[in-house]
């Protein structure tokens, strides 16, 4: 069997937890919630840092923990790297000794691996001290030790919410990095949908110690029933391509799967892979293909559904372009039923903002 | 102009003390650290109990703590009884008495600063080194011993110190046998009542001068340590 289960039942005063989460065995698996949904304590179920009532933890072959076989792997027998909300660096150990301590233990002797310490940029850091690192630092080099101990699974506890808007926006690019180079499953706790839409390629979303919706994060997002549909926070995923720049109006050309998307200029080399979220709330329909129109980005689609209660005031709808990519458009209902907009027909998608997650 | 030097009985005395401190010291340690390490991480009420009973040398009177392990180890205590039937003897008046009698003495001065600095060590400390398959022991070694160092210092120094000077206990279980059982405070003490104040002052000097040099040298550490609080506790 391949892939990553587990499942923790756990009853404590004021709190329950009744999870199940089957995980595909590479890329980045979120788990999205809010504050107390009990995202941290899956993840502290899944470290063995804390002891579920009621529990199982599989990583391909291996049984980590199994209450039906009274299976129970400590902590420190357990292959996983773990990344905690503040960078958690040994204070009497220098840069060079916190990876060196990781490395050690992980099997792989004194040397902590030099493609990683570049990748996170922290080759420069290694005779430092984590007192004297600012805190972006630091939080790299704790991914970096958490991987130095060969892992498994890497475990990420809201890596960023610790840090200012200034320091996140400086460390989210090496994350991207290290996103595409690691062979290993990473869970990834956050709250922050910035981060879901830059990192994850499986999502999981969480409430009240249950999940609510899990899968490809492009399905899970451009769902119609999952509590982000409500929100204000409804918003596609799309993967695409830098494919050209207008200097002269500060554009940036980017391909969605063959269909062209301008945003405001990104600072990236052409061909370069990056995502866009798209806001439901910045897509709205029109029957015919606009003229004269100031909206830049105008993709004819397919409706696929229509979502929203009978008697809100807005509801949203899923859309399918020709070449498979799904957008979600926020309109008012009375819109829907002046346009009289059924799923199968043709319309076209007016995309007032793309925003590119860097 | 009387004599200055330190007759033969002086240098016995001073040489037994050391020895003696040295010895304590070391199985203050093999005590001290294991204990401290689960004072500080129980939530048990036999902690407490335990805690109580470690400090009870503190406000005891010396005399009777020295007077109750003479009772217990003597040939009709229960402890007497089983070394004597172990073919180890007694323990009163020999050096492995005084080493008893010292370790519990000093019980305290070893076990409350280490506790301290072991309680100061955060949770999440532990947790990331679990994460990084660092086992208990591996743990208690690199990161719990190196976070705690001032508080090693300081219990090495008490401890130390706190031997060197006692005197009630030792001269309970130990007596006055020069170059067995005699120590330092206990040859002070014949000076004086010898009338041998110029010796007596010698002796008294060097153990002060000693003491306030071990006490000053913990200061430094300790000040050296505070400015960098984030460097010894777990919040970096």
């Amino acid at each position: 069997m391949s892939g990553v289960e587990a499942r923790f039942r756990l009853e404590r005063p004021g709190f329950s937890l009744d999870v199940t989460l089957e995980l595909p065995d590479t890329g980045v698996s979120v788990l999205f919630g809010p504050s107390g949904c009990g995202k941290t304590t899956v993840l502290r179920c899944a470290a063995g840092l804390t002891r579920s009532d009621h529990g199982l933890m599989r990583i391909g072959e291996d049984c980590w923990q199994d209450s039906e076989t009274r299976r129970w792997l400590p902590t420190h027998r357990r292959p996983l790297g773990y990344v905690f909300q503040e960078a958690s660096l040994f204070p009497h150990l220098s840069v060079r000794g916190n990876l060196a301590f990781a490395s050690r233990r992980g099997g792989q002797g004194d040397r902590p691996d030099g493609k990683l310490m570049e990748l996170l940029g922290i080759d420069r850091l290694m005779d430092r001290m984590p007192a004297a690192l600012s805190g972006g630092e630091r939080q790299r080099v704790a991914i970096a030790r958490a991987l130095c101990a060969s892992p498994r699974l890497l475990l990420m506890d809201e890596p960023l919410a610790a840090l200012d808007a200034d320091r996140k926006r400086e460390i989210l690019p090496y994350l991207e990095r290290l996103h595409r180079r690691l062979s290993i499953p990473v869970l990834y706790v956050t709250h922050a949908l910035d981060e879901v839409a830059q990192l994850a390629d499986h999502l999981v979303l969480m409430d009240q110690g249950r999940v609510g919706m899990a899968g490809p994060v492009g399905e899970v997002m451009a769902s119609l029933d999952s509590p982000l549909a409500a929100s204000d926070q409804a918003s596609v995923v799309l993967d695409a391509r830098v494919s050209g720049h207008d200097s002269a109006y500060g554009l940036t050309r980017l391909d969605v799967d063959g269909i062209d998307l301008w945003s405001a200029r990104v600072g990236y080399e052409i061909g370069r892979r990056l995502r866009l979220r798209v806001h439901a709330r910045d897509v709205s329909l029109a029957l015919f293909r606009p003229e004269g129109s100031s909206i830049t980005n105008i993709v004819p689609a397919v409706i696929e559904a229509i979502g929203g209660d009978d008697d809100a005031t807005q509801c949203l709808v899923r859309l399918r372009t020709g070449s498979g990519a799904q957008l979600l458009a926020r309109i008012t209902r009375r819109s829907r039923d002046l346009l009289a907009l059924e799923p199968g027909m043709v319309i076209y998608a007016q995309i007032k903002a793309v925003v590119p997650v860097v | 102009m009387p004599d200055l030097s330190l007759a033969t009985e002086d240098w016995q005395a001073i040489a037994l003390t050391a020895r003696l401190a040295a010895v304590t010291l070391l199985i203050l340690f093999a005590i001290g650290l294991p204990l401290a390490w689960w004072l500080a991480r129980t939530h048990s009420r036999l902690g407490s109990l335990v805690s109580a009973l470690v400090a009870v040398p503190l406000v005891l009177p010396p005399t009777v703590l020295g007077f109750y392990l003479l009772v217990l180890l003597g040939p009709q205590g229960p402890v007497g009884r089983l070394t004597e039937s172990l073919g180890i003897g007694l323990l009163p008046f020999t050096f492995p008495g005084l080493v008893v009698a010292s370790t519990l003495f000093s019980l305290p001065f070893v076990v409350q600063p280490l506790q301290a600095s072991f309680a100061a060590v955060s949770e999440r400390m532990l947790e990331v080194a679990a994460t990084l398959r660092a086992g208990p022991l591996d743990t208690f070694w690199h990161v719990v011993l190196p976070l705690s160092r001032p508080g090693l210092l300081s219990a090495a120094v008490l401890g130390f110190a706190h031997t060197l000077g006692e005197f009630g206990v030792v001269l309970m279980i130990g007596g006055n046998i020069p170059g067995r059982t005699q120590v330092l405070s206990i040859a002070i003490y014949n000076r004086v009542e010898a009338f041998e104040y110029a010796h007596a002052h010698l002796l008294a000097g060097c153990l002060l001068v000693f003491s306030f040099i071990a006490l000053l040298a913990l200061q430094f550490i300790n000040r050296a340590v505070s400015t960098t609080p984030a460097m010894l506790r777990g919040g970096a």
